[in-house]
């Protein structure tokens, strides 16, 4: 016995003075009329049952219910329910929802079926929009005439159990709102732990009925004639998402990250603000470059920000790192004019004309040498020299990088080390170390 | 302690230190890092964190999550708010205490992704149908992303309404070292709740700018929210008495504490006819435009505003009184010099505004406002 079952003799949901709005054999009334006697059979308790709905004459639905009430935009009615049923997933959380809200929020449909959420939908189907006047939705049967389709609609009507089912629903249900056992199908649909879906055609008789002379019985034919399938279509006994998650964490504790904190273990000799660019290409490992720079400047008791630029793409392209050193906090982070200008490849020399351009005689460029013949600056040109040590693409950078910080006295070498030895993985930052200890070669 | 941080990790800490236990969000550039790092910190904290189908999925969990007891948070950027603007006006007529960081890139539709910009500044402001008042902060500084985080919680909880933390690529991804022993802890402010006992009335206040109490989907009583115009009951109404007691309800209880919802740092020297106002990223280079000028024995006061809307019209008042022209660079066509203008206009003598702008996704340089500093 569920705890839900305990608490005896609730013989309605309904507030009992309040007749429904809809009109005159509108199908809203019959399927909620099943609703609540499938709420009744269950005997849950109200305050664990949130009835969510969407946007049309549906949406006015949860006025007449005594329990939980959630009334939300058009189409969005699963998103709502979602995320009450992953923070509280004892709940029995009911979306209704017209047709009109499976066509602007299919979407969510499909994604709330693939996960396998613990929902239960009633999709009350009467194949128009009525509140708005009678145009045609998702389900509109080809041929019929709307507000929208004055000569007979040319589209086709979804499938919408089908498009749950193929989802991965673990409870797929098409009736209609007539059929006397329904309120024990949506009973089944609310006890199924995971995604249940009831597709209940209904008559419209303010606008669908009268435009296409329908009635119950063109109705059932009409479900015939479109070969859709009626009865339970799918029962699947899958994981809940809302109990998956709250489980898998449970059992898989990852640690918080630490944060990095940066002790002053070196001087630094630099006087003045310092600001340098790091010029190469995705892939280059320049980012981590720049921040193992900022942080050994940390370590030297410096100021450093680092900003990185990089176009949309992922491993290709340009990437550009700017870090600052200074002896005082650090307000304005761009580098219009920068200090020091590392261009390790082409396509970061491409990135920097303007800062090229700006420099003067008391500011470096340092460059690969191949690209030495392309720099015009009046900034003081330095070639790396590769005939002994022969960095790869992805150990360029740091090369580089380690070079400068020897070669422009920015802080001890031992700094950058002490920044890649607590920032990086252990293997990683072995190999790291080498590059460094290689950089001595290449100026 | 000393730390090496970007803003996107501070805004983490911020929400986690505010009590942050639910978040979903949808991958966009530069607002991704909040996603990755809130769905790797919140299961360890018992908390939640999902990555929905879309930005429309994404903000409607918040808002379920919310209105079954949890705080919430969701970051995207401009193309993100877009599409949750209806569900932005959803929050404010539920009344659904919500966390939304814009982290604003450059331009109309996709713009440029992976560029700075300030565009979005009135955006935030009228990002809904209907006209209703809208909380927004706004970090100069990493340590600002930890406490403007909290206040923006604590905001949410107290208003029951969306609070916007509005940042940009720059706060969220450039690093700086900070000494997050400075860093400023605020004391939560949790929702008011109902009584265990007694009746509830979803919507119930004794006076128009009033808070409704909160209880929680599942909790001690029946609850009923609404996207609708309605009554105290949460019932949908067009009675006008309801209606406008609803909507005058939604305004005044924010505007009616539009005094504790100024947020702004002063930096004033004695004597100095010109103001600089700035927010943001773009504050940083008026700072240094101030350092710069000050140096040269040029006098200049700043003032950075943290909560862009309201408009902290007291602080702006109370610092361009006696100033006789007030300079606000922003990366945009100039969209908070409007509300400047429109402080200033109540002032005699009224100082002169000018603007400082760049849409080309650079930072605007100290020199392009120091240029503009007369004395």
């Amino acid at each position: 016995m569920s705890e839900d079952s305990m608490i005896p003799g609730i013989s309605t949901y309904r507030f009992p003075d309040r007749p429904y709005p809809f009109c005159p054999g509108c199908g809203h009334t019959l399927t909620l009329e099943h609703l609540n006697t499938a709420l009744v059979k269950l005997q849950l308790d109200p305050h664990k049952v949130v009835l969510v709905t969407d946007i049309g004459c549906v949406g006015m639905s949860d006025q007449y219910f005594d329990v939980n009430a959630f009334h939300g935009l058009h189409g969005r009615a699963v998103t709502y329910a979602t995320g009450i049923k992953l923070v509280n997933p004892d709940l029995r959380v009911i979306v209704l929802m017209g047709d009109g809200g499976i066509g602007i929020g299919g979407h969510h449909l499909l994604n709330a079926a693939r996960r396998n959420i613990g929902i239960t939908v009633l999709v009350f189907n009467n194949l128009i929009f009525g509140m708005t006047g009678g145009q045609h939705s998702v389900t509109t049967p080809h041929g019929a005439t709307t507000s929208s389709t004055r000569f007979g609609n040319l589209e086709r009507p979804l499938d919408i159990c089908k498009t749950v089912a193929v989802n991965g629903a673990s409870f797929v249900y098409r009736g209609a709102a007539f059929d006397k056992d329904l309120p024990d199908h949506i009973a089944d649909a609310i006890e199924t732990p995971g995604f249940a879906l009831l597709d209940i055609w209904e008559l419209c008789t303010a606008h669908y009925v009268p435009n296409n002379d329908f009635s119950k019985g063109a109705l059932l034919q009409t479900i015939q004639n479109l070969g859709l399938a009626s009865g339970i279509l799918q029962r699947l006994d899958a994981p809940e998402l809302a109990r998956a998650y709250h489980e898998q964490f449970a059992n898989n504790q990852l640690p918080i990250t630490q944060p990095q904190s940066i002790e002053i273990k070196f001087d630094s000799a630099l006087t003045k603000t310092t600001r340098i660019v790091l010029a190469g290409a995705a892939g280059g490992k320049v980012k981590s470059t720049a921040s193992a720079l900022a942080l050994g400047g940390m370590y030297a008791g410096l100021w450093a920000t680092q900003r990185d630029d990089y176009p949309v793409t992922v491993m290709t392209g340009y990437s550009v790192s700017e870090v600052i050193l200074s002896r005082e906090e650090i307000l304005f982070m761009g580098i219009a004019k920068p200090d020091i200008l590392a261009v390790l490849t082409p396509e970061g020399l491409a990135q920097v004309p303007r800062q090229l351009r700006a420099m003067d005689e008391s500011q470096t460029v340092y460059v690969v040498p191949e690209l030495t013949e392309r720099i015009e600056t009046r900034a003081r040109k330095i070639a790396f020299d590769f005939s002994r040590a022969h960095p790869t693409k992805k150990s360029l950078a740091l090369m580089a990088t380690a070079a400068i910080v020897r070669h422009a006295n920015l802080f001890p070498l031992d700094a950058l080390r002490e920044a890649i030895s607590t920032g990086q993985s252990t293997d990683i930052a072995q190999e790291n170390l080498k590059v460094v200890a290689a950089s001595e070669f290449i100026l | 302690m000393r730390e090496l941080l970007d803003g996107a990790e501070a805004i983490t800490r911020g929400a986690r230190a505010a009590g942050c236990n639910f978040f979903a969000g949808y991958p966009i550039t530069p607002a991704t890092p909040l996603l990755l790092r809130m769905l790797r910190d919140l299961p360890n904290l018992g908390g939640i964190g999902i990555q929905g189908e879309d930005e429309i999925a994404s903000i409607g969990m918040c808002i379920g999550a919310a209105m079954t007891g949890a705080k919430a948070m969701t970051a995207t950027s401009g193309p993100g708010i877009s599409l949750y603007s209806e569900n932005i006006g959803m929050a404010i007529m539920g009344e659904v205490p919500l966390v939304i960081v814009a982290v604003q890139r450059l331009g109309p539709a996709t713009g440029g992704a992976t560029t700075v910009a300030q565009g979005d500044v009135q955006f935030l402001r009228w990002c809904t149908s209907g006209g209703f008042p809208i909380i927004a902060l706004c970090p100069s500084s990493i340590a600002e992303c930890y406490s403007l985080t909290q206040h923006a919680f604590n905001l949410a909880e107290k208003f029951r309404t969306p609070v916007f933390i509005a940042t940009d690529k720059e706060m969220m991804s450039a690093q700086q070292s900070v000494d997050t022993n400075t860093f400023e802890h605020i004391a939560r402010v949790e929702r008011a709740l109902a009584p265990n006992h007694g009746e509830f009335v979803s919507y119930y206040t004794r006076k128009l700018a009033d808070i409704p109490a909160f209880s929680p989907i599942g909790g001690a009583h029946l609850t009923r929210f609404t996207t609708s115009m309605h009554d105290e009951t949460g019932m949908l109404t067009k009675k006008p008495s309801n209606v406008n007691r609803t909507s005058r309800h939604l305004y005044q209880k924010i505007v009616t504490h539009r005094d504790e919802l100024e947020f702004v740092t002063r930096d004033m020297q004695d004597g100095a006819t010109t103001l600089i106002v700035s927010y943001g990223i773009t504050a940083r280079s008026m700072w240094q435009a101030a350092r710069d000028a000050r140096s040269t024995g040029k006098r200049v006061s700043t003032l950075t505003i943290q909560s862009l809307w309201l408009t902290p019209e007291k602080s702006l008042c109370d610092a361009m009184r006696g100033v006789s022209r007030v300079i606000v660079p922003e990366l945009n066509f100039g969209q908070y010099r409007l509300e400047i203008e429109r402080v200033a206009y109540a002032l005699d003598p009224r100082p002169d505004v000018i603007g400082v702008n760049r849409v080309d996704g650079e930072l605007i340089e100290p020199e392009e406002i120091t240029a503009l500093i007369r004395e």
